[in-house]
């Protein structure tokens, strides 16, 4: 099961002095299990990408195919779509509109705030409006989540949250990821996060794909481009990338663990 | 959709209707109105259209954009021309069916007073897309100048129109994001009877309005961090002043009311 991208090109207010191409001839396809990172200094695409995915946006040109399954897409700012009078009512906007039936939504709605580790009979029936900063955001997230979907999009989910709330957020992903093993598509500013949630990164520069591979293979590989994109890559590669400098050529590592043991054997450490 | 809402926007450039003084621009858009109501041979509107068009032209717009900024319109201006085509009461009775009659004198109605709607858009389209937001604010603040000694808070007034401005495309692009996130979830903004439309814009609309409550407090938080108090003790970067180019308009503008008051009251 997959999305798939065929020669997907997209323009802005086409046909106008103010026209602007987002998107050239883009050809993708991304499998269910799959983690992916989109990366990209704002304007570069990214945003239009994801909407056509979704189908919020059309494409001018090029077919987009999504075998059969729910995309779920988590907004930048998420708590800015919140508008129901319970939590409750708000998360089951979604599965309502998906026409599950009362049982199903009540069992969806369970679930989904289980999954962003808020207390039903604390929250459902509170104001989604009256809560805090993060607990808006989760609940927003728990209304997408509680669609199911096969394909879930987030939108710099992390923007906004402090380190805990953020580890956080990414530990049910990744939980989530491992129960479902749905396709995930992680946008983020964050190198650290592609390098240490994706299993595949796509850098995205003037509406094209300029980068598409494993974080590490692109950070390696690609490591010059990337800097003159202001990029800059994690800190486990900055390492790798110094010590290969002086001399010390090591095998492509994931991350600070195996680096360490990489630089272990190199040096004969026990 | 949202995105090529056009009416109210500002397109910089530097063409003798940009370059003149924004009193000078309202005060001929208000003469012009004026003019357009006082219009009654064919004429008339001929000469309001040649100088519409010559308005347009001197401002340097690309005319296809003026000719789109009045297509949310065109549905009013029609509904206007079948309303007036339809009932007004006159006896040249050029097609009956039943009760409906088109009458002759009803055509000759509905045409003018669509003529005067797209006139009137024509020209207040351009008032706007040659003229910022903040220049245009300045202009009206200095207007109403004189009405305050008889209460009229002038200078609040414009705040609150800039303001007002300023919020358009943020709330636009705002509706637009909400919208997408709500479509995201299954939402439809298109089906069902009345009752179930307008139940189905809570999800935009609650939304909408937590956001622009929030950013209101905002922006007072920050004007008020900023010592905002009102008019009093304010200064300003740029001064209005009366050119040349706006006596010359001026002094067009009151020969070509006189030309047509003459021309419909002589």
């Amino acid at each position: 099961m997959s999305i798939k991208l065929n020669n997907v090109s997209f323009t802005y207010m086409s046909g106008t002095t103010m026209a602007h191409q987002a998107l050239r001839d883009i050809t993708l396809e991304i499998k269910k299990g799959e983690i992916v990172a989109l990366v990209g200094h704002t304007g570069s695409g990214k945003s239009t990408l994801i909407q056509i995915m979704k189908g919020l946006l059309h494409p001018d040109a090029g077919q987009v195919t999504v075998e059969d399954g729910e995309v779920g897409m988590v907004f930048q700012y998420p708590e800015a779509q919140l508008f129901a009078e319970t939590v409750y009512e708000d998360i089951a906007f979604g599965p309502r509109n998906q026409q599950k039936s009362p049982e199903q939504v009540d069992v969806a709605v369970k679930n989904a705030l289980q999954f962003v580790g808020l207390d039903f009979d604390e929250f459902s029936q509170r104001n989604p409006l009256r809560l805090s900063g993060g607990q808006m955001r989760r609940v927003a997230i728990a209304g997408v989540i509680a669609m199911e979907p096969d394909y879930l999009i987030l939108d710099e989910p992390s923007s906004g949250l402090d380190p805990l709330g953020r580890h956080n957020l990414f530990a049910k992903i990744m939980a989530l990821y491992k129960e479902k093993s749905p396709a995930v598509i992680l946008v983020t500013h964050s190198m650290e996060e592609a390098a240490t949630y994706a299993n595949r990164m796509i850098v995205m520069e003037e509406g094209a794909i300029l980068f598409d591979g494993k974080p590490a293979q692109v950070f390696t590989e690609h490591r010059e481009e990337l800097l003159n994109l202001g990029l800059e890559e994690p800190e486990v590669y900055q390492l790798h990338y110094l010590l290969a400098n002086r001399g010390m050529q090591l095998p492509m590592v994931q991350d600070e663990e195996q680096l360490f043991k990489e630089i272990k054997t190199a040096k004969g450490w026990r | 959709m949202l995105g090529e809402i056009m009416l109210g926007q500002y397109f910089p450039g530097n063409s003798f209707v940009h370059g003149l003084d924004p009193r000078t621009k309202l005060i001929a858009t208000l003469i012009y109105i004026v003019v357009i109501f006082l219009a009654k041979t064919p004429l008339m509107y001929g000469i309001l259209v040649a100088f519409g068009i010559l308005v347009v032209l001197l401002s340097r717009l690309p005319i296809m954009m003026v000719v789109r900024s009045l297509k949310p319109v065109w549905l009013i201006v029609a509904i206007t021309f079948v309303i007036h085509a339809f009932t007004y009461p006159g006896t040249e009775i050029l097609w009956q069916w039943k009760f409906m009659k088109i009458t002759q004198e009803g055509l000759e109605l509905g045409t003018k007073m669509s003529f005067r709607l797209t006139l009137l858009l024509l020209f207040s389209s351009v008032l706007t897309f040659t003229t910022s937001p903040i220049v245009l604010t300045d202009g009206i603040e200095k207007l109403l100048r004189p009405l305050k000694c008889i209460g009229v808070p002038a200078h609040e007034i414009a705040m609150m129109m800039t303001i007002a401005l300023r919020f358009i495309p943020t709330l636009l692009e705002e509706t637009d994001r909400i919208m997408k996130a709500q479509k995201a979830r299954g939402a439809d903004f298109g089906k069902g009877n009345l009752v179930k439309r307008i139940k189905n814009t809570l999800p935009l609309l609650v939304p909408l309005f937590v956001s622009a409550f929030r950013r209101a407090d905002e922006l007072a938080t920050a004007m008020e961090a900023r010592c905002y108090r009102g008019e009093e003790g304010r200064t300003r970067m740029y001064e209005l002043a009366y050119r040349k180019e706006d006596y010359l308009t001026f002094i067009f503008m009151i020969v070509f009311l006189m030309m047509i008051v003459g021309m419909r009251f002589l």
